[in-house]
């Protein structure tokens, strides 16, 4: 496997790897997206409890599982650049944080949009709600940190190691956070039980949470290309395609 | 020379004590700040005994977690800027030895007056009076706990210029467990429930960050040195 | 098709406020972070060009300078 992959850890190669990913992720994505959300929007049954507000769990729960995916991903990223000492890996985290930060703005924004008719307030301390806010941080606390330090590959090591130490915490603190919601709420927290998928939910509920991840994958490879771009920006074949940008 | 790990680390405790005991407003100042921090919570939301005796905990552990950040910088910020840290880390004997004395040290002087002092505010705020006994456990057992989980933060920002702010970004998020189950024990001594195993989760988050925080500074030193 | 009219599929029965508004954000953030990540290789290529275009002014002068010195020299030896 090793020998396989030692090619793209070379950064001119996975950068023309990616730029051919890319429209073919955008594609993917855009189809994808269109028929989840539009089977979402238009065929997909109206919840008997929920009404047509149960159509914003199609952008809620993959957004909210990609921005928990993310952050697994950016924590493996973080295992290999601090291990194998790969100066990509160190790329990739700083490509994979806005993204993962911005999925969990999403679903922290239609969990309160959903929130407000079931629960009749904007803001419950409902436990997934609290745990996806404190991921936010994780993810606030990760791109500060990359971006307070001037020398890349510095900011490259100590996100690595700030994004696993918040890979091991972040299980702890979901659960407690989930004790403490117990512990203070009881009884509300039912409403917002995960309802039970028949199919004609889960087709569009796959499809979108494919057509989220694949956009996922096409923001991430964008913006891995321009780190890599400004990390080895001093290489001949960078200012070669600098040359070509004029 | 080869120094034993103990000598090692009794030597840097020691070094940073007397360090810490001749700048005695580092000690002092996150003690005041403790104080001043829990007095204000009572003029913010009224004298009113019952509303006090609620928020107590919360508002004793939450000035804790703030009082220790305070503190935290000096954990390796002098020793980073007269160059001690790069010496200290080139000591044949793995790093976190020093790690863990420097820590202590830390812990000694800005966690134990902590809990020194924390049933005097408990007074202040009405605290319930089954709860003191828990308060002052879940204070010994987690205030550990946020100068370890702390020293990580310190010891990925001490080279920058403006690591303060950013330094409160990445800990304190990590400091809710903690929180939680603090405030968890106290809330429950106070309706005369069992609070072991809150103790225990507390407990079992002291040995987990200890055992693994020591090898996330001294990674994060040695990146932060360069 | 759960909605009868385009009228009843905007108003979500009663809840296209929360519904439309959820939609809107996704789509507001995801554009944003669009075209944010696909301008930042082009940001970062025009940093590049600027600093060669720099680099290569400074060798210009410094080149410059040193036949300037050159010139003062081999006048020096003549006189």
């Amino acid at each position: 496997m090793w020998k396989w992959l030692h090619p793209y850890a070379n950064p001119e190669v996975s950068y023309h790897f990616t730029g051919k990913l890319i429209p073919w992720f955008a594609i993917i994505s855009a189809i994808l997206l269109t028929v989840g959300l539009g089977m979402g929007l238009l065929y997909s049954p109206a919840d008997y409890q929920q009404g047509n507000s149960v159509r914003i769990f199609y952008l809620h729960v993959p957004a909210a599982m990609l921005s928990m995916g993310l952050y697994l991903g950016m924590a493996i990223a973080g295992l290999t650049a601090l291990v194998w000492q790969m100066k990509l890996a160190e790329s990739s985290i700083a490509a994979l944080a806005p993204v993962g930060a911005t999925f969990t703005a999403i679903a922290l924004l239609t969990g309160a949009a959903w929130g407000k008719p079931m629960w009749g307030a904007w803001w419950v301390w409902d436990a997934r709600l609290t745990s996806e806010l404190i991921l936010l941080f994780l993810y606030f606390g990760v791109m500060a940190l990359q971006n307070a330090f001037e020398d890349k590959a510095l900011a490259g090591k100590a996100a690595s190691i700030l994004a696993l130490v918040g890979v091991i915490n972040l299980p702890i603190i979901h659960y407690s956070v989930e004790w403490w919601n117990t512990l203070h709420q009881g009884a509300t927290v039912s409403k917002f039980e995960k309802p039970s998928m028949s199919i004609d939910m889960l087709r569009p509920f796959l499809l979108s949470l494919f057509g989220f991840a694949f956009l996922a994958g096409t923001l991430v490879c964008m913006r891995f290309r321009a780190e890599i771009i400004e990390r080895n920006s001093m290489r001949p074949w960078v200012k070669a395609l600098a040359k070509e940008h004029n | 020379m080869q120094l034993s790990y103990r000598r090692a680390f009794s030597t840097i405790l020691k070094r940073d004590l007397v360090i810490a005991f001749r700048h005695r407003d580092d000690i002092l100042n996150p003690i005041l700040f403790f104080i001043i921090v829990v007095s204000l919570f009572p003029l913010g939301v009224g004298p009113a005994a019952n509303t006090l005796m609620k928020i107590a905990p919360g508002v004793i552990w939450v000035a804790a977690l703030l009082s220790t950040l305070l503190s935290l910088e000096r954990l390796f910020k002098h020793d980073y800027n007269d160059g001690s840290l790069e010496q200290l880390l080139l000591m044949p004997c793995p790093t976190f030895v020093l790690v863990l004395a420097k820590i202590t040290a830390h812990w000694l002087i800005t966690g134990l007056p902590l809990i020194i002092i924390a049933p005097f505010l408990g007074v202040l705020l009405n605290l319930h009076q089954d709860s003191y006994v828990a308060l002052m456990l879940s204070l010994l057992l987690g205030t550990p706990v946020l100068s370890l989980l702390g020293a990580i933060g310190v010891a990925l920002t001490v080279g920058l210029k403006k690591g303060g702010v950013l330094l409160s970004l990445l800990v304190l998020p990590l400091y809710i467990p903690v929180l939680i189950f603090a405030t968890g024990a106290i809330d429950a001594a106070s309706m005369n429930l069992p609070y072991n195993g809150h103790l225990a989760i507390i407990a079992a988050l002291f040995f987990g960050s200890l055992t693994l925080a020591p090898f996330a500074v001294g990674s994060a030193l040695k990146v932060s040195t360069n | 098709m759960a909605f009868d009219s385009i009228n009843e599929f905007f108003n979500m029965g009663g809840y296209g406020f929360y519904v439309w508004l959820s939609y809107g954000f996704t789509a507001l953030l995801l554009v944003l972070l669009t075209i944010n990540s696909k301008g930042k290789d082009k940001r970062i290529f025009k940093q590049i060009n600027k600093r060669i275009k720099r680099e290569e002014k400074l060798k210009q002068v410094a080149k410059r300078n040193a036949s300037v010195k050159q010139n003062a020299q081999s006048d020096q030896k003549v006189v």
